[in-house]
């Protein structure tokens, strides 16, 4: 087990790891993705408030979830690699901005699409929306940071601080943003939070969730791949893997 | 269920078909950019290979 | 390495920015014509009704100091940096982050300070009430120095690249969103005369969480930039 993990810090035999993990993983998730969606869209009744529409939920909630959990695995790689120097670290973290980004994008345009035939608009200033869209702006800003310096060892160490500083700063904008929509919106925006979800509903949502999580890590590990190419583009194993393709 | 009333979705079609449209747009994204990536890599690293090879 | 040299540095290498800033008297005063010219905009674009400036005035004081703070940034690092000084602060035997902070004090004299001067001047000419104006200065007071703070990692960060400005603009401005959040709404709150106790508290606890942790991210990301 010890040497597994020892195995996986060294970039060769984590880029031939990864690669045998990564058809297994994407039939998984393709597998959820589809019992997910036939649960979803097929088997769960019509919501006897928002008639199909919640039907978004689908989508709209685990994407949520995986652009709050994916900016906290980004910090906690980048922390791991600031502190301990592991460069794999740093790759994974800076793999996870771009897919961190998408689903926080998934998040805030399906809300907004959700938004329109439940509020009458497609965008109200409502704190979840709101701490999305700024959550958004973070990982944009640490996917600009990245690109923008050329060294990438240095690049990736930066972007590591930068989502670092971030993860203790969502809280505090998410609490901020709270509390500023309570204080200008007032009870306008209808929460349609059901107090018990039914069976039917909470079975395709969750196993969403799942298969989300594992696209998560089915396309990390492979911009993780490429990453780790590219950095070790000038070791032997790589020269030898080039040769061979 | 019959396939209309699938597609209708209540009157909210539009709403839905499109979140599930930009969903699979963005999510099939993300699956094709590494992989492109890692081609145009890997022809990179050929092309400087062979490069080498001839000039020593 | 005693607490007193700890003290000395730290103060010589605050006197030393001071006077260098004062060396440079006219580019001080940027920021601030900035400050002003950004907030008389605001009438001129959407109209001079009393009433409609007197509502959005604590945002709109907020959003240019906000904006004034970030432009004035690069100057905390960047001429240090141009001439080596920087590598020399991370070579000293000083711990980086008390001279980051030192570094950090001098950029809130020079730029925070003065905006916290000329509020009320801004504040007189949106039709803020009395009330309103005190309650400003006393924001700008606790948010100004947290923009430094905060605004140091951001220029750390990006003190390296050559075109760092607008990034730095993508990195810095949603952390200051907090700020801005209970600032602008306790100029608000101050001018329907509610209380403004709590965000003030807010206030002065984030800046008290900046104090605390931004000199340490600072230091490590100067550490990182300058390799």
């Amino acid at each position: 087990m010890l040497r597994f993990f020892h195995q996986l810090g060294s970039p060769k035999h984590f880029y031939r790891i990864a690669g045998a993990w990564i058809p297994w993983l994407a039939a998984a998730c393709g597998v959820l993705v589809l019992y997910g969606l036939y649960q979803g869209m097929v088997v769960a009744p019509t919501d006897y408030q928002q008639g199909d529409s919640y039907r978004i939920m689908f989508i709209h909630v685990p994407s949520a979830w995986m652009s709050l959990f994916i900016y906290v695995v980004m910090a906690a790689a980048g922390a791991i690699g600031l502190i301990w120097h592991m460069k794999l670290a740093e790759v994974i973290a800076i793999s996870s901005a771009p897919i961190g980004a998408s689903f926080t994008f998934l998040a805030l345009i399906t809300g907004s699409i959700w938004g329109k035939p439940m509020w009458g608009t497609w965008w109200v200033w409502d704190a979840r929306l709101t701490s999305e869209l700024i959550l958004l702006f973070l990982y944009l800003g640490v996917m600009a940071l990245y690109s923008a310096v050329d060294d990438k060892r240095t690049a990736a160490r930066a972007a590591a601080i930068l989502a670092i500083v971030g993860v203790v700063n969502i809280p505090i904008i998410h609490y901020s943003v709270e509390w500023w929509n309570t204080l200008h919106q007032g009870p306008t925006v209808t929460k349609f939070g059901a107090p018990s979800i039914d069976l039917r509903m909470l079975i395709p949502l969750l196993v969403m969730a799942v298969a989300f999580k594992l696209f998560y890590l089915l396309v990390v590990l492979m911009r993780a791949r490429v990453e780790v190419l590219e950095r070790e583009r000038n070791a032997r194993w790589v020269r030898e893997l080039v040769e061979r393709s | 269920m019959n396939l209309q009333a699938f597609f209708h979705m209540g009157g909210y079609a539009v709403y839905v078909w499109s979140s599930y449209a930009i969903a699979l747009v963005v999510l099939v994204a993300n699956i094709l950019a590494p992989l492109r990536q890692r081609r145009r890599l890997l022809r990179q690293l050929a092309r400087r290979q062979r490069r080498e090879r001839r000039q020593p | 390495m005693t607490t007193a040299s700890l003290n000395r540095a730290f103060a010589l290498l605050l006197w030393r920015d001071l006077l260098l800033a004062f060396r440079r008297r006219t580019e001080l005063l940027n920021p601030l014509l900035f400050f002003v010219l950004v907030t008389t905009l605001f009438p001129l674009g959407i109209g001079a009704d009393p009433a409609l400036l007197r509502q959005i005035a604590p945002g709109i004081i907020w959003v240019a100091a906000l904006l004034a703070a970030m432009l004035s940034l690069d100057s905390v690092f960047r001429s240090d940096f141009e001439d080596g000084s920087l590598e020399q602060f991370l070579l000293s035997a000083q711990p980086l982050s008390v001279l980051v902070l030192a570094k950090v004090i001098v950029h809130w004299l020079i730029t925070g300070l003065p905006l916290l001067i000329v509020a009320p001047l801004l504040g007189l000419l949106l039709n803020l009430p009395g009330e309103s104006i005190a309650t400003l200065m006393l924001t700008l007071l606790l948010g100004t120095p947290v923009l430094s703070l905060v605004g140091a990692i951001g220029v750390a960060l990006t003190v390296g690249l050559r075109r760092g400005g607008m990034i730095l603009s993508l990195l810095v401005l949603p952390l200051y969103i907090p700020v801005l959040i209970f600032a602008a709404d306790a100029v608000q709150s101050a001018g329907a005369g509610l209380s403004i106790s709590a965000h003030l508290s807010l206030l002065a606890a984030l800046l008290m969480l900046s104090v605390s942790l931004s000199p340490l991210a600072t230091a490590a990301a100067l550490k990182i930039s300058l390799g």
